[in-house]
């Protein structure tokens, strides 16, 4: 069976990227990669080691207009009899998968958390967390997003073939003016480690201890929903029901009561650490670490701490 | 401008989450539902301050049975001028979305807007489901939603940024925060959408494509380790050697 797995270029490797591919590799023999944008043949080709037999990159298409994209990743589906198609759960997917999933009458299963299961089901995150839902595909086509941090990226073989691609996909209907990104920081949904303040912290300015300890422990950072809606932090960190969900391995929360809408936003993540003065806040029955304690003596002994350790692991 | 706002119920969001029939169903029982806060705050409320300034109407549209029709009443007591009820279950997402697109084509929208996802799914996939099956634009995860000249002005959330779009209609818009502040109702509103025009429609005869066979809910969390704020070196020790995380 062949797996087609799609994602944006980017110029460095991504480890989205590589868990999709490994992913893609458990579940079927062959794995193509199909990418667009700038891009960096060198780098493509690693995905090879993660389990991809070729990749084709679609250079001159630089875009992530939903319609370009699904006649585009349609089009590769088809020639290569690719059956299945795997997609890293991000703003992207959320947008070409379900056109996808209409063009191509494939069953969509959007935020996957784990591989399909002996009985074909695959398991996602529904009820913002507070369950689990097995879902089974009917259609003979199939779409997965698997939310970031489900899988652990595996080097299973070597480079693989870069095919430069050409294709005719369309234009856009919608004309993007400007785009507004911050550079150089970690996508808080890729990140595996994130530090997160919330009112406690009292202020903007206070912020410096948080990202001491984010810069400690190689985190992003990110905050409550009151935080960004003030504008203290900006609204692309703010974690919760309506704001951005992630699931890292570790997420330490410092001044932040735990609301249940926060709560959504972070339940899947593997460790929470809650950082509070008030012992009766709620996050404390949802975290597996706790410390009572001011975050502004707390948070810099405890990256002093991750300092010495990190040194001595060294 | 004719703008079609597609709601959906959800429980609301401090029901106990419990399952039936051999963790195949989920337990209805004592669950208060509500407009999914996504339809109703951001795509509903953004719909009417469209139509207040620009003139038109605001029909909503929803896939389920009569039990939905509480859900219904209240959206247009917030201030939808009708509604439409497609009269069955609604199997997935993929069936919701091409029973909405069937009344869509029939229909002259200028405008389709959904919340960005339900809170009991979270799929995220009926407003590009129905872009697709309509041929139509979809901007996703807007959070910012004008109309000036001819064409729509938009904000949406993009991987770590926003981008801002302009594009011309029809076109299917889902809705992020940022997009409107949420409107409580008021008597004149709840009086009012009792005699509001509900139209019932037969579904289309189509096939769902996925199917939640079961559910389960995530092993209960162990107590909380408590640390104690002047020993930062055990909980690093911890989150080093028990939990493994760094």
């Amino acid at each position: 069976m062949t797996v087609l797995v799609y994602f944006k270029a980017n110029l460095g490797l991504s480890k989205v990227a590589t868990e999709i591919v490994t992913y893609a590799k458990k579940i079927g023999e062959q794995v193509i990669v199909l990418t667009n944008g700038e891009a960096d043949a060198n780098t493509l080709a690693q995905y090879g080691n993660y389990g991809a037999s070729k990749v084709l990159w679609d250079a001159d298409t630089n875009t992530t207009d939903n319609q370009v994209l699904s006649r585009l990743i349609g089009s590769i589906a088809e020639q290569e009899g690719a059956k299945t198609i795997i997609f890293t759960h991000d703003n992207i997917a959320k947008a070409v998968a379900p056109r996808l999933s209409v063009k191509l009458r494939a069953g969509l299963v959007s935020g996957a958390v784990d591989l399909p299961n002996s009985e074909g089901l695959v398991k996602v995150n529904v009820f913002s967390g507070k369950a689990n839902g097995f879902v089974k595909v009917s259609t003979e086509n199939k779409i997965i997003t698997l939310l970031p941090n489900s899988i652990q990226p595996e080097v299973t073989s070597t480079n693989c073939p870069v095919e430069a691609i050409k294709t005719d996909s369309g234009e856009s209907a919608i004309k993007v003016l400007t785009t507004k990104k911050p550079e150089g920081e970690i996508p808080l949904p890729e990140a595996e480690i994130v530090v997160s303040g919330g009112r406690g912290l009292k202020g903007p300015e206070n912020w410096g201890i948080v990202e001491n300890l984010a810069k400690a422990l190689g985190a992003a950072t990110a905050c409550s929903r009151p935080v960004a809606d003030i504008g203290w932090r900006p609204h692309h960190e703010h974690v919760g029901q309506t704001g951005v969900a992630i699931r890292p391995n570790l997420y330490i929360a410092a001044g932040i009561s735990g609301a249940i809408q926060h709560l959504a936003g972070v339940n899947g993540s593997k460790v929470l650490v809650v950082i509070n003065t008030d012992p009766e806040a709620p996050f404390f029955k949802a975290a597996d670490y706790g410390v009572i304690g001011d975050v502004f003596e707390v948070l810099p002994r405890l990256t002093e701490a991750i300092e010495k350790f990190k040194a001595s692991s060294n | 401008m004719n703008i079609l706002v597609c709601i959906s119920k959800s429980p609301d969001t401090t029901s106990k989450i419990a399952f039936t029939d051999g963790n195949s169903k989920f337990d209805e029982s004592g669950v208060q539902y509500i407009v999914n806060p996504y339809d109703e705050w951001y795509a509903l409320v953004r719909a009417l301050e469209l139509k207040e300034t620009l003139g038109g109407s605001v029909t909503i549209i929803t896939v389920g049975g009569s039990s939905d029709e509480a859900v219904i009443r209240k959206a247009l007591a917030i201030g939808a001028d009708e509604a439409v009820r497609i009269d069955a279950d609604p199997k997935d997402a993929y069936y919701t979305a091409i029973q909405i697109a069937e009344y869509a084509k029939s229909a002259n929208f200028d405008l389709i807007l959904t919340g960005k996802e339900t809170i009991n799914y979270n799929g995220s996939q009926v407003a590009g489901m129905i872009a697709e099956a309509l041929s139509l634009p979809f901007v996703s995860l807007a959070t910012k939603l004008d109309f000036s000249g001819s064409c729509f002005q938009l904000e949406r959330e993009i991987v770590g940024g926003i981008e801002v779009v302009e594009v011309s209609g029809p076109v299917v818009v889902s809705c992020a925060k940022g997009m409107a502040e949420q409107r409580i109702p008021n008597m004149r509103g709840i009086m009012a959408a009792r005699t509001k025009p509900l139209q019932i429609i037969t579904a289309a005869g189509i096939e769902g494509q996925t199917l939640f066979v079961t559910y389960d809910l995530p092993p209960a969390k162990s107590a909380c380790k408590m640390i104690s704020p002047d020993n930062m070196d055990e909980l690093v020790g911890l989150l080093h050697n028990e939990a493994k995380v760094i």
